[in-house]
């Protein structure tokens, strides 16, 4: 069982309020009259709702967000909320994964993302482990297969991967018989990232459903966009691709529009996502110069003036002040980029907590 | 030894345009009759009756990793590999180390190929010296030798240099020799590691696109056509590819083609779980590529059935899908998964199988008796397998003779089965139990 039993809280004792009830699935919500037909459906949803949740635990693995259906992901965002709220309290710290060790075996230089996760761990009393490419075996030539199998020898609960090559989770999944948790692979995916970017999103503009959401930047090799499409798309988010054709993947999923004027995009658009922009891919040719892109693509404060009153700019992080977007803008009040950090620990406690569950014995 | 009658067997041979039960009698390395109601007295007799005989198949594309990487395949461990796979000569790809870019290599090859008795070998020279793709190796001296060599390929790099690439086309012509390309744009297929497209996207991997092999294929068909010389265009895998080797065809120019089975059974949606036994280059593409190298198989188009069985270890192979090398085994595997995928699914009939098997490689090579293609006729040389069509078993591909465990069928439930392979009369291969 992965969540407070109702009417318990994370300490076992106290009521905690917005974990109980959890979450209905919205089929319900349509049937919550007062007859005897619509209370048997409501319990029957119920049941189904705990199934789906047990579901979750039973899984063990965060890879991608289409791992998760559509009840889950609402599950992961309420938990989270409730997160956030402990983490508005003088003692941030709650006991649910006490005696659980989490491992942070991280292939790729990142600071945000592994503290996030650590500092997600560290509040729910997990122990933490780092493992980093740079001063572990791996410079010894190590395999991933052979760290995997070390690891699990070892008796940990979870990891938390992140690596350059796609995919590097789902061979984690094969050889370990642990929860394994994508903290991003390749280009491919970043779910806790379009996780937390929903959370920022909900938190900010209320309700996602209808509203429309502009990547912009380097899609081609985002697996920050990759992930993020799937979810918005889950969320009946209008989704915008902006970018030169030389950034954009020859197959664009079904239900994502393509384009390639920033400022025409702009006054429709709800959310403003800009994506990091790495040097590399002018030398790969994919853009003349960078002061071509900075003048066609960067979101500036001129071409924040032409977008909606209300919009809302975000960025995965790091940010290229400057290249993808300018500074300013980065520190206008329409920025989401440090409440994305915030929702970052918030959602991470929930995936963790709702992933490692909290043991035999209850809390 | 004595005599050995083969009883009953439907004998298909596309060398003598042959489809009949008959039986076979093998002795002295030869096929000495061939007829109806043959005696037994005082032959060995083996009864196949509702089995299938043929001549022995030919590999026109195999990777024996010998020189250079021995721990992954050797002469001895793919050539047997070859035989339990049905194939009696197979040829070797220049890409080892060193490669084959010399008469005294090749020969080496081929003598040891001789002493082990099982499969022949027919090594594919290199084009460029090295490898490297700049100056012509020394293809007129590989062909004089004992090697006989008469195709040539710098197999694994495409040759980038067009020029390069006439020259080695109008050089061959020579002795009438064959170059085969392996039609790939090294700077359209840069980093990529599966078929550009829906799946590159969905996978986050950096997509190989069609293109990259169809640029190659139209250039090298202009090139062949221009010189007049013969191109062989190894495992096709795009559906543009061969529309144009058909028009080219149509036109006269001398061109043949090959196809290997994981292309015209697999599609790039049977990528599961970054598994690196799916990696293989060409990439595997989409369902309508499938469809397209399928119908020119059962047509002509495409000449020839060949594996690319490429042998490597588990610890190169089991890694994240980015590192791990290209290629899966596929000798021992190849006619069961096409005699279950094709020819019980209606795609293409046993005969045109076979005959893409036997005849379609010999025609590339411009093979002829005695080095390959007596068939099923008295007096040729007795390299012969029986096939069990009804056998129904597993794949394992730990089982296998080769050194390879990347096999992509591993696990898979077929239909037809090599039971038997006799190589110039002797017993190469025989499942007992079955025969």
């Amino acid at each position: 069982m992965s969540f407070p039993p109702p009417g318990r809280d994370f300490y076992g004792r106290l009521p905690f309020d917005p974990m109980v009830p959890p979450p209905k699935p919205a089929r319900v919500r349509e049937v919550t009259g007062g007859t005897r037909k619509n209370r048997a459906a409501t319990e029957k949803a119920r049941k189904y709702q705990r199934e789906e949740v047990v579901e979750l635990a039973r899984r063990r693995h965060l890879l991608d967000v289409d791992d998760l259906e559509g009840e889950e992901m609402e599950h992961i965002l309420e938990t989270a909320r409730s997160f956030s709220e402990v983490m508005r309290r003088p003692i941030k710290k709650v006991p649910s994964l006490r005696g659980k060790t989490v491992v942070n075996l991280f292939y790729e230089p990142s600071t945000r993302t592994r503290l996030s996760f650590e500092v997600a761990a560290k509040r729910l009393s997990a122990d933490v482990l780092n493992f980093t490419a740079s001063t572990s075996s791996v410079e010894k030539g190590e395999s991933l297969k052979d760290t995997a199998l070390t690891l699990r020898a070892m008796g940990v609960d979870a990891v938390i991967v992140r690596h350059p090559a796609a995919g590097a989770p789902w061979l984690l999944r094969r050889w370990l018989d642990v929860c394994v948790i994508n903290a991003g692979d390749g280009m491919h995916a970043h779910p806790t990232q379009a996780l937390l970017d929903l959370f920022t999103m909900r938190e900010r503009l209320g309700g996602l459903e209808g509203r429309t959401i502009a990547y912009v930047g380097d899609i081609l090799h985002s697996r920050v966009a990759r992930s993020g499409f799937k979810a918005c798309l889950a969320m009946g988010m209008r989704v915008i691709a902006v970018a030169p054709p030389t950034l954009l993947p020859s197959f664009v999923p079904p239900g994502v529009e393509v384009q390639h004027d920033l400022d025409e995009v702009l006054p429709r658009c709800d959310v403003l996502y800009i994506l990091r922009i790495q040097k590399e891919r002018q030398t790969e040719g994919r853009f003349p110069s960078l002061q071509e892109y900075v003048s066609l693509y960067q979101l500036n404060m001129e071409r924040l003036g032409k977008a909606r009153p209300g919009v809302l700019v975000m960025h995965p992080g790091p940010m290229n002040r400057g290249v993808e977007i300018a500074s300013e803008v980065a520190d206008a009040p329409h920025a989401a980029i440090t409440s994305q950090v915030a929702a970052g620990v918030a959602v991470r406690m929930a995936v963790l907590f709702l992933l490692l569950g909290s043991g035999e014995g209850g809390v | 030894m004595p005599e050995l009658l083969i009883r009953g067997a439907r004998v298909i041979d596309p060398f003598q345009e042959l489809d009949e039960v008959l039986d076979v009698v093998v002795a002295r390395g030869r096929v000495v009759e061939v007829g109806k109601d043959l005696p037994g007295k005082g032959r060995e007799v083996i009864e196949a009756e509702g089995k299938v005989l043929s001549p022995g198949f030919l590999d026109l594309h195999v990777h024996l990793r010998e020189p250079g990487r021995e721990d992954e395949e050797t002469l001895r461990s793919g050539l047997e590999a070859a035989v339990r796979g049905g194939f009696t000569a197979v040829c070797c790809m220049p890409n080892t180390e060193p490669p084959l870019d010399n008469a005294p290599l090749v020969e080496d090859l081929v003598l040891r190929a001789r002493e082990l008795g099982l499969a022949d070998l027919f090594p594919v020279g290199c084009v460029s010296q090295g490898r490297k793709g700049r100056e012509l190796a020394e293809m007129g001296l590989m062909h004089r030798s004992q090697a006989r060599v008469r195709a040539f390929s710098d197999d694994g790099d495409g040759i980038a240099d067009a020029g390069l690439m006439r020259r080695a086309l109008e050089y061959v012509k020579a002795f009438d020799g064959v170059v085969v390309s392996h039609p790939e744009d090294a700077d359209l297929s840069l980093g990529g590691q599966v078929n550009e497209g829906e799946v590159s996207w969905a996978m986050g991997l950096r997509g190989i696109p069609a293109l990259a092999e169809e640029v190659i294929v139209a250039r090298d068909l202009l090139l062949a056509e221009e010189t007049g010389a013969r191109l062989h265009l190894a495992h096709l895998s795009t559906a543009r590819s061969v529309r144009m080797v058909r028009e080219a065809k149509a036109r006269g120019v001398r061109v043949t083609a090959e196809v290997t089975p994981h292309h015209l059974v697999l599609t790039e949606k049977d990528i599961r779980d970054y598994d690196p036994v799916f990696k293989v280059n060409p990439p595997l593409r989409t369902r309508q590529d499938v469809e397209e190298l399928r119908r020119a198989l059962a047509e002509g188009v495409i000449d020839a059935v060949a594996t690319d069985h490429a042998p490597h270890s588990p610890e190169e192979k089991e890694v994240e899908f980015d590192y791990a090398p290209f290629g899966v085994v596929g000798m021992e595997s190849a006619f069961p998964v096409l005699h279950t995928e094709l020819v019980e699914k209606g795609v293409l009939d046993l005969v045109r199988l076979i005959t893409r098997l036997t005849s379609g490689p010999a025609r590339v090579l411009g093979l002829r008796p005695p080095e390959y293609g007596g068939g099923v006729a008295v007096g040729a040389r007795a390299d012969l397998v029986v096939l069990d069509l009804e056998s129904e078993w597993t794949i394992d591909a730990y089982s296998f003779a080769s050194r390879g465990r990347n096999c992509p069928f591993h696990g898979w439930r077929v239909r037809g089965r090599v039971v038997l392979t006799l190589k110039g009369g002797r017993v190469v291969h025989r499942m007992e139990g079955v025969l």
